[in-house]
């Protein structure tokens, strides 16, 4: 027994030996790498961060298998304040990010991060939010749905994800553009939520997101009004008009940004490996064309690209948010 | 009856042992606390990248049906509910065991789950368009209604004394509103971090039900008292098979409210078992038995959380939305393989749609045949010593709350809540009513919430929540389901009611 003990409590020295070794980075990573995700088992970004780092094992990718985490709560806070303050700095736990999520629960405050807290790695989604109204709608385009709200301020209402998220910002900002004025109904189910109210009729119209959207147009339940993003969506939905092809200026503030992070504070020589190796992952063909047939727009940024994005989300979503 | 053609594709080798595996699995997952069916299907779907569409989801429908009903194991034997689903279970099927009858419960809850779930699955075949179309009936001001219908059951579920029932359901209800309020982003009762994402369903169930139990065998065995061990002695398996067959109502009371509230979205399995038992209790002629181990309690919750599955996927296989929690993972499952469920699904995919739903109807006998097979292993467990029982039961219960979040905040909670429910069964609260108080505030007050600020923008509150024939059918029911509650009160217990005039 004694024997036993002491095998054991060299194993255990070994052992942390081993893991001292890896906050050098040299070899980083020589275990496998957790990802936090601020939302349930089987919603949009647990599941596409399921696809997108499932050849993170790879010998020519991290080298180590990724797992997930789920956080779930309070719209993604959770997740993020727990994040933010509690994960370890080594890189072996990163987390999904949610743009402009994350970054307008900051600026509205009571949690306690901000972008500051975080530093992007590569961003692997872009899901624009888009205007959608049921098949027997009265309206059938994005004017005459904008023309019936002015002239009865306060009769629309739309159904979203949640307060401060991507539907919830497209609805500001058409609302500061025109002048009109909706009645914006978060729902406590996610986009799902939102999606039925529309197809059921509870709401006179919805905003969602693009890939949601288009699967309840296929399958004949709703309308899509237009899209709130810079360029047409050529391969889901070229069809439908951008806001600004409708003569609205609202830009793609809105669109639903997902990609990875870490914690401020860890080594910059693993930040580096990560940036160079994770883009290269989420473009991988396995992973695109899983995306592809689930649906879910594929947009594959450089955390240097990510940084710029993050830094005009900021300022925009500090002025949009003011006063409210 | 073109479902019939499909069968084949069941029957394929590869399927064939996917399908016994899943619901091999699927019991050992349901049977484990903290496990939930939705946990249970997201772990499976990294599985199912590997495979054919239509054998991924045979693999997931299997889980699905099989962990419902395998958390009536840990409901019966160890009074802890696997899922929420199965919280009726556990207030006969535990008294049942203890009386020495707990092979007897597992098969009558095995048999009842295979008859609920088959009618369900036909429901879902034979009237899909038909059903779809109602669950879209049910708009916020119908789902509050619905859940204010939930809340007038509180007060007589599981409980000696109406008043003390109502209050336990008051604690759950106030237990409900901590966190943050996803309509107008509030943050409500949020003294640490831990409860910034309210309290979440699961933990709470593991520390009601688990921790009260524990303390139990452990204080008792301090004392050296005598301690009411669990035996699982055999049971005639031929006895089972007759005493389903002559439970005909509440079987049919079981299946019938299990799958119309299982349509519902949002609503969903949570609420199928608790409402199925009340209703059972109310028009059986023993109403007195149920709660001290009546096999009619377990025979309706069981068939009740069942029939819930099929019909669970009228909205999403219809409609792409998906109803409840395990749907949505489904759904996940279904994308990844390029298959957009709608309205024509069944004519661009019959044969993974049928194969998926035939599975599910082959999945339920075998969730039976395994099922009751578990009734022999249990014995073997149940014969622990007692404290080993509950050191084991205290480390489920620990391993079940961290496992849903991998959060120690839920395991804290959870203990916190166990050792408050331990005094306040000590002065005749019950576990039950405080649960369905927790699971039914966030449907009431978020329908409510939301209700209000459509009603805003249209004719008002009143005119929203007071009119169409859904309002006032489900205003009706919450009025004879409170008046019922009063009358029964009345009548049974004159001396009680002299007592509690206030309510």
């Amino acid at each position: 027994m004694k024997k036993l003990m002491t095998r054991l409590a060299m194993s255990l020295a070994g052992a942390a030996f081993a893991f001292a070794g890896t906050a050098l980075a040299g070899d980083y990573p020589d275990r496998p790498v957790g990802v936090a995700v601020s939302y349930g088992a089987g919603g949009a970004t647990d599941f596409q961060a399921r696809i997108v780092t499932m050849v993170a094992g790879n010998e020519d990718m991290l080298g180590q298998p990724i797992y997930i985490v789920n956080k779930p709560g309070a719209g993604g806070r959770v997740g993020w304040n727990w994040f933010s303050t509690e994960a370890e700095t080594d890189g072996y736990m990163m987390s999904a990010y949610n743009v402009p999520h994350f970054i307008a629960q900051s600026i509205k405050g009571g949690v306690k991060y901000s972008a500051d807290s975080f530093e992007p790695i590569a961003n692997w989604g872009a899901d624009p939010a888009v205007v959608i109204v049921g098949k027997d709608s009265k309206f059938n385009t994005i004017q005459e749905m904008i023309d019936f709200a002015k002239a009865n301020p306060g009769k629309v209402t739309l159904s979203g994800a949640g307060l401060f998220v991507g539907h919830h910002i497209a609805a500001l900002q058409i609302q500061k553009e025109t002048g009109a004025k909706f009645a914006y109904i978060p729902t406590k189910g996610g986009g799902a939520a939102a999606m039925k109210a529309v197809i059921a009729g509870d709401v006179l119209g919805g905003i969602n997101n693009l890939s949601d959207a288009f699967r309840a147009r296929e399958a004949g339940n709703i309308k899509i009004l237009a899209v709130a993003d810079l360029e047409r969506n050529a391969e889901f939905l070229p069809d439908v008009p951008t806001l600004m092809e409708a003569g609205y200026n609202v830009d793609n503030s809105s669109v639903n940004f997902r990609g990875l992070m870490v914690r401020k504070g860890t080594p910059q020589e693993v930040i580096d490996k990560l940036a160079a190796k994770v883009p290269e992952m989420f473009a991988h063909k396995r992973v695109a064309k899983r995306m592809k047939a689930g649906g879910s727009p594929v947009k594959v940024m450089s955390r240097a690209e990510v940084q710029t994005m993050w830094a005009e989300r900021q300022a925009f979503l500090a002025d949009l948010l003011k006063g409210l | 009856m073109e479902f019939l053609g499909y069968f084949g594709g069941v029957f394929e080798p590869v399927s064939l042992l996917l399908l016994i595996g899943g619901t091999i699995g699927g019991l050992i997952l349901g049977a484990t606390p903290g496990l939930s069916p939705t946990m249970a299907v997201a772990l499976l779907i990294p599985f199912t990248f590997h495979l054919a569409p239509a054998q991924g989801l045979i693999l997931l429908g299997a889980a699905y049906t099989s962990t419902v009903a395998g958390g009536a194991v840990s409901a019966i034997l160890l009074k802890i509910p696997g899922a929420p689903a199965n919280i009726a279970t556990a207030l006969d099927g535990n008294e049942m065991a203890r009386q020495g009858h707990g092979a007897r419960a597992l098969h009558l809850s095995f048999l009842s789950s295979g008859v609920g779930g088959v009618i369900g699955v036909l429901l879902l075949i034979f009237l899909t368009p038909m059903l779809a179309q109602w669950a879209l009936a049910f708009g916020p001001s119908h789902l509050f209604w619905l859940a204010i219908l939930g809340v007038t059951v509180i007060g007589s579920l599981d409980s000696k004394s109406f008043v003390k029932g109502l209050l336990s359901g008051c604690i759950g209800l106030w237990l409900s509103m901590i966190g943050f309020d996803d309509i107008y982003g509030a943050q409500r009762f949020i003294f640490t971090d831990a409860l910034t994402g309210g309290i979440h369903i699961i933990a709470a169930l593991i520390g009601i039900f688990a921790i009260p139990q524990v303390l139990e065998m452990f204080s008792k065995g301090r004392d050296g008292r005598a301690i009411q061990t669990i035996a699982v002695p055999d049971h005639s398996l031929k006895d089972s098979f007759r005493e389903i067959l002559g439970s005909g109502r509440a079987l049919t009371i079981g299946t019938v409210v299990g799958s119309i509230v299982g349509l519902i979205p949002g609503v969903g399995g949570q609420i199928a078992g608790l409402v199925a038992y009340d209703q059972a209790k109310k028009f059986s002629p023993h109403k007195d038995k149920f709660g001290t181990g009546h096999p009619e309690g377990v025979i309706a919750a069981e068939a009740a959380n069942n029939a819930m599955v099929g019909p669970s996927l009228v909205p999403l296989l219809t409609l792409s939305i998906p109803g409840s929690p395990t749907a949505a993972v489904l759904l996940g499952g279904l994308l990844i393989h390029g298959i957009f469920p709608g309205t024509d699904l069944f004519e661009r995919n019959p044969e993974v749609a049928w194969t998926f739903i035939n599975s599910m109807l082959i999945g339920q006998v075998l969730m039976v045949v395994f099922g009751i097979y578990t009734a022999v292993w249990a014995a073997k467990i149940a014969r622990a010593p007692i404290p080993i029982m509950a050191s084991a039961v205290l480390v489920l219960a620990v391993f079940g709350s961290y496992s849903v979040q991998q959060s120690m905040g839920d395991v804290t909670i959870m203990i916190s809540l166990g050792v408050a429910m331990f005094f306040l069964e000590k002065f005749g609260f019950s576990a039950a009513p405080l649960v369905l108080g927790l699971i039914l505030g966030p449907i009431a007050e978020a329908n409510f919430n939301q209700g209000t600020l459509i009603a805003a923008a249209q004719d008002g509150p009143m005119v929203y929540f007071f009119t169409g024939p859904l309002n006032l059918l489900l205003i009706l029911l919450v009025v004879l389901s409170v008046g019922y509650s009063f009358w029964s009160n009345m009548l049974h217990a004159p001396g009680s009611a002299k007592l509690e005039p206030a309510e």
